[in-house]
């Protein structure tokens, strides 16, 4: 096991060490213009001079504010849709495909309406994110309550247990494992949904700084705002995983 | 009649409206007396209602027709958990939960004071040899274990009457037979009352005091078959010839009701040609 997950590791870190050195030969080497791929170096020093801002921690508030409120709408309106379907096996019949359904049509489609309806401002950008990750919590917490077997249940309410303590013993921690993942996926989305949301169109954020830096041809800037949201997504994606495996092993 | 516990009168369940395509009559005028301290076995084919008959005894089913009374209380489709406890499969110790949890989760619904769950989980840990397992998890428990653990928080609950569905029906038939024996010898020892279901003939004859022999669906009681021999039973008594007689008389009653369940699950032109 403790094998397995080093040579997992090295392949893993090769693989970044290969990137960044194509990066480097092709932009040093002179191979790719240095308006589409500045050099590593530059991109360093650009990050440097970006996060002495002010600018870059007020664009970054911007960003994670409107990622906080449209997972927490996303997340408070997806469990409970879920969750209240699975109680019922007609509504389960009805809307659940509907739910499925309108999961497969690209949602980005709906931007410039919510831009309409919201504005420019980060409101869009909320609406946009919570709809988009709405539905894989929405659709996990469906999966996570109807998979809930029924003799688990028998033997909760044969031990006398009331309707909520059949809830808070049997039903939520048969379902969290699934529960769990559909916050994860739903997440992730929300994320990518609201950067790429701030990117094609808004006035703030991280988003909003990536598409300017591109259109003032400012490239080490761009690449410098792109590393710092890969940067992030690993860190997040590190602390949501372990957050998860420590639920899970409980 | 002070001395019985359960009390089954005309009882009769059927799934489904009565006339409806899909309607099922499960159990037809069922009536049986069980006294206290007695063990005694619902056996019968597959789907002729034994099952069902003991959740209507718990309380988990409303019977469509007939009542059941309980120590002089009427069960009415509502769990009496002070009185008694259900042991099922193994399958149905919460997996979420340590096996000490599992303990203490099945007392906290019974009601009973937390100070008194730790020391009530470790003696009926103890009492089937599984103390050392106290913070497993059930999977990570073989599944003779795991029912082991199970038969336990049964009893741990302290009530005069015991339910078991078929608790042995997922394990092999050597780690069944030495669960059988210990069941016996921890019966033995608490005078609860028990009504067991199970389709094992050598099960019912070795464990019960009286076998309820049941036809295939509608269920109803064919006969009630006496096993005269005390309670804690060695696994010699299956070595006996009462023990093969009686397990041969419950045999030959069961066949032809085996038979009709297979007969109604056939296609009908295959069943008539």
């Amino acid at each position: 096991m403790e094998g397995s997950s080093f040579a997992a590791r090295s392949v893993q870190l090769s693989f970044v060490a290969i990137v960044a050195g194509a990066w480097y030969l092709a932009s040093e080497t002179g191979s790719v213009s240095r308006l589409f791929l500045p050099p590593p170096r530059e991109v360093i020093a650009a990050i440097e001079r970006l996060v002495a801002t002010q600018a870059f921690w007020s664009a970054v508030t911007v960003t994670l504010t409107t990622i906080t409120k449209a997972f927490v709408i996303a997340l408070v309106a997806g469990v409970l849709t879920g969750y209240v379907l699975t109680r019922s096996k007609l509504a389960m019949r009805v809307i659940e495909p509907v739910l499925s359904g309108l999961f497969t049509i690209p949602i980005t489609l709906f931007l410039p309406m919510f831009i309409l309806f919201f504005g420019i401002g980060a409101g869009s950008k909320v609406a946009y994110g919570a709809t988009y990750a709405f539905f894989p919590i929405a659709l996990n917490t469906i999966a996570a309550f109807s998979k809930a077997e029924e003799r688990y249940l028998r033997a909760a309410r044969s031990m006398g247990a009331g309707a909520w303590d059949c809830f808070r013993h049997v039903l939520l921690p048969g379902a969290m494992p699934v529960l769990i993942t559909g916050m994860r996926i739903g997440f992730f989305i929300c994320f990518a949904s609201v950067l790429g949301g701030e990117t094609i169109s808004s006035v703030a954020g991280v988003g909003r700084n990536i598409a300017l830096a591109a259109e003032l041809m400012e490239p080490a800037r761009m690449y410098a705002w792109i590393m710092f949201v890969i940067l992030t997504s690993v860190t997040l994606n590190m602390v949501v995983y372990s957050v998860e495996n420590r639920i899970r092993s409980r | 009649m002070n001395d019985i516990a359960i009390s089954i009168r005309n009882v009769t369940q059927r799934f489904g409206g009565e006339g409806q395509a899909d309607s099922v009559l499960a159990l037809d005028d069922v009536s049986l007396d069980i006294r206290k301290g007695e063990f005694v076995c619902l056996l019968g084919p597959s789907g002729c209602g034994k099952s069902t008959l003991l959740n209507i005894v718990g309380g988990l089913f409303k019977p469509t027709t007939g009542t059941c009374t309980v120590e002089g209380r009427a069960v009415n489709g509502e769990p009496h958990p002070d009185k008694i406890a259900f042991v099922f499969q193994e399958s149905t110790l919460f997996p979420w939960y340590t096996v000490i949890e599992n303990f203490h989760i099945a007392l906290k619904f019974q009601g009973i004071a937390r100070t008194e769950w730790d020391d009530r989980a470790m003696a009926a840990l103890r009492a089937v040899g599984m103390a050392s397992f106290a913070r497993h998890y059930p999977e990570q428990l073989s599944v003779g274990m795991r029912q082991r653990v199970n038969m336990a928080r049964g009893i741990c609950v302290g009530t005069d009457i015991l339910l078991m569905d078929e608790p042995f029906a997922a394990l092999d038939e050597q780690t069944r037979m030495v669960l059988g024996e210990d069941l016996s010898q921890l019966l033995a020892a608490t005078k609860k009352t028990i009504v067991f279901v199970t389709h094992s003939l050598a099960e019912a004859v070795f464990l019960s005091d009286r076998i309820a022999v049941m036809t295939a669906r509608p269920g109803k009681i064919k006969t009630i078959i006496d096993v005269n021999e005390p309670h804690p039973r060695s696994p010699d008594f299956m070595l006996e010839s009462r023990f093969s007689e009686l397990r041969n008389e419950c045999y030959a009653l069961l066949r032809d009701e085996i038979r009709a369940t297979v007969a109604a699950q056939r296609d009908p032109q295959v069943a008539g040609s």
